[in-house]
């Protein structure tokens, strides 16, 4: 018996082993990211010296430099407006929709399950071009508005998507007993159906706060101005002018543009997993 | 309900309209649509009504800030006497090629190590799925940085283990090694959405079924190729399709790291239609290189449909 618990450790051992390299591909790029952005100029351009650990001391002056001489902070601000609107949005109007949709009959509802699936699959590099002329003609052009308006046509067929299969998820029954005790629908839905439906409106959430933060050919085409540009467009856009590339302060702007999803992934992981694997999330 | 007690109470008063509004508004035919309305009006303004202005622009020889003419399809048949249209063409098919074939092989490696028992299971996962989750843009930074000519850690860390001559490839300024470097990151993004899905599809396979098989003396390699491999095609059938239509219009990768060169070595269609249609302002001949998306999504919702018709609408 001793022996086949000794295998089974050794075989355990071996699959960590194995996972090792798959981890170093996944997790090295944010090392390196992390150790660039707080490592000296000196340091940084030194080709003689080791590229993969710190070793003239830690430094935090591409921050300081990033946060005082970019506009780094309004650009924080855009991304965290746009998103938190764009977010808000999408889920009350996908919320209503993938009620009805899951609930209700209707004339056209098959339609328009197919539709919204349909446009939850059209990639948004397939529409930018046209809808940069649309963004002009509701006269957004180069505001952050455009994308508040903008981003709703990804989030919402993939919310709506996402909390159908939550919504078909609640028994009918429960509804049909508000139903019978005198609730209207719209009361039965607020009161019975959507505090049952948490779990997949936060996961909707967060997937939609995420998505919208990463958004970056929308918010790269219809806007350019700094006061107006996401922390994607102007991390990518803005720091960099002509041939020389300050590498500490445009990997510091990297990493504290990553930052507010990395703190909603710490909270939340267990959701992005069961999102995915729900198979309602593209990749 | 109502007329029931309309017959005992005889002299009920009409209803407030509030009340009266409050049951129409109870009829599924009417808060059906209303509640269906916002999303609807939407996707009609801002998705159907944009694609069929690319369309229109596709055929005409739309110019920013100048009058346009109907053309045909002449702007379709022009791309074929581009070069760059025609590098672009090919790359999209070894990019989403390589990519795809690279992360599903990968990804079933990766799922089939997540799901045996794992020391530090929920670190592990989170750990995998990170590249998925940070902004595309910015990581993509961080391997345009890992890439750099002068101080590639890549480079540095090859030359260390002897697995390259100083002083390594130059790799976003040669032709191959540009499409090497973006296909890589393209892996390195799309990997965790694969081994995630498959890793569920693994978990959901009977555990009675390899118990048998084992009992029957079958070896993991034939346990694999017989029980997980068929059980999955399903879960593999699905995530190969979503990752092709993302793959084939992958935008956010190739603007940050290469823009398209050297010499379009690296351009795919949004890239390109990007390029043409906005930095060079021919907006007609943009949209229709990003038309040619149009086949491929068609294909994939196609598919989609038919898989997902059977089980939800």
């Amino acid at each position: 018996m001793a022996s086949v618990a000794k295998r089974r450790h050794w075989k355990k051992l071996g699959i960590h082993l194995l996972l090792v390299p798959f981890l170093l591909f996944a997790l090295f790029p944010f090392y390196h990211m992390a150790t660039t952005s707080l490592k000296s100029d000196r340091e940084l351009y030194d080709r003689t010296a080791v590229p993969l650990v710190i070793r003239q001391g830690v430094t935090f002056d591409h921050y300081k430099k990033l946060l005082t001489e970019s506009e780094f902070v309004t650009w924080a601000k855009n991304s965290l407006l746009v998103t938190f609107l764009a977010t808000t949005l999408s889920l009350v109007i996908g919320t209503v929709a993938a009620y009805a949709l899951a609930r209700l009959t209707f004339i056209g509802v098959g339609g328009l399950g197919t539709a919204i699936f349909v446009t939850y699959l059209v990639p948004t590099s397939l529409l930018f071009l046209p809808l940069a002329q649309v963004v002009n003609w509701l006269g957004l052009g180069d505001s952050k508005w455009a994308l508040v308006v903008t981003y709703p046509t990804f989030l919402v067929p993939f919310c709506t998507w996402l909390l159908i299969g939550y919504f078909r998820t609640v028994p009918k029954e429960v509804e049909e007993c508000a139903l019978v005790d005198g609730c209207t629908r719209i009361q039965a839905l607020w009161h019975i159906i959507l505090p049952i439906a948490v779990p997949g409106l936060v996961c909707a959430a967060l997937f939609a706060f995420t998505l919208s933060w990463n958004e970056f050919i929308y918010a790269l085409t219809f806007t350019s101005s700094s006061e107006e540009i996401t922390a994607s467009v102007g991390v990518t856009q803005e720091l960099i002018r002509g041939d020389i590339y300050y590498w500490g302060q445009l990997m510091a702007g990297a990493m504290l543009g990553s930052i507010p999803i990395v703190i909603l992934y710490v909270f939340f992981l267990d959701y992005y997993v069961s999102g995915l694997t729900a198979g309602a999330v593209k990749g | 309900m109502a007329s029931a007690h309309a017959g005992v109470i005889a002299a009920t008063p009409r209803p407030r309209f509030g009340l009266r509004v409050g049951e129409w508004l109870n009829r599924e035919g009417v808060l059906g649509p209303m509640f269906v309305a916002p999303a609807l009006l939407l996707l009609l303004v801002l998705v159907a009504y944009p694609f069929c202005m690319a369309v229109y622009f596709s055929l005409s020889d739309a110019f920013i800030g100048r009058p346009t003419e109907f053309t045909g399809i002449r702007n379709f048949v022009n791309l074929w006497e581009s070069d760059a249209f025609r590098q672009t063409f090919q790359n999209a098919f070894v990019f989403t090629g390589i990519s795809v074939g690279f992360k599903l092989v990968m990804g079933i490696a990766l799922a089939l190590l997540l799901s045996q028992q794992l020391w530090f299971k929920r670190w592990i996962r989170g750990a995998v799925l990170l590249p998925w989750v940070i902004p595309t843009a910015l990581s993509t930074l961080g391997w345009w940085w890992m890439f750099n000519s002068l101080y590639s850690v890549v480079n540095w860390t090859g030359i260390a283990l002897d697995f390259m001559d100083a002083p390594g490839p130059n790799w976003l300024g040669q032709k191959y090694h540009a499409m090497a470097a973006v296909i890589v990151v393209n892996i390195w993004r799309g990997l965790p959405f694969f081994a995630i899905t498959i890793l569920a599809g693994l978990l959901a396979i009977p555990k009675e079924l390899y118990e048998a098989a084992e009992a029957d003396g079958a070896g993991p390699v034939r346990r694999f190729w017989h029980i997980t491999l068929p059980l999955l095609k399903p879960v593999l059938g699905i995530v190969i399709l979503f990752s092709t239509i993302f793959t084939f219009s992958e935008f956010n990768i190739v603007y940050v790291l290469t823009h398209g060169g050297p010499i379009n070595s690296t351009h795919l269609f949004a890239t390109l239609s990007r390029q043409v249609g906005l930095e060079t302002g021919r907006i007609g001949e943009g949209a229709a290189i990003s038309l040619y998306l149009f086949p491929v999504l068609m294909f994939v919702v196609w598919a989609q449909l038919r898989s997902v018709r059977r089980e939800v609408l």
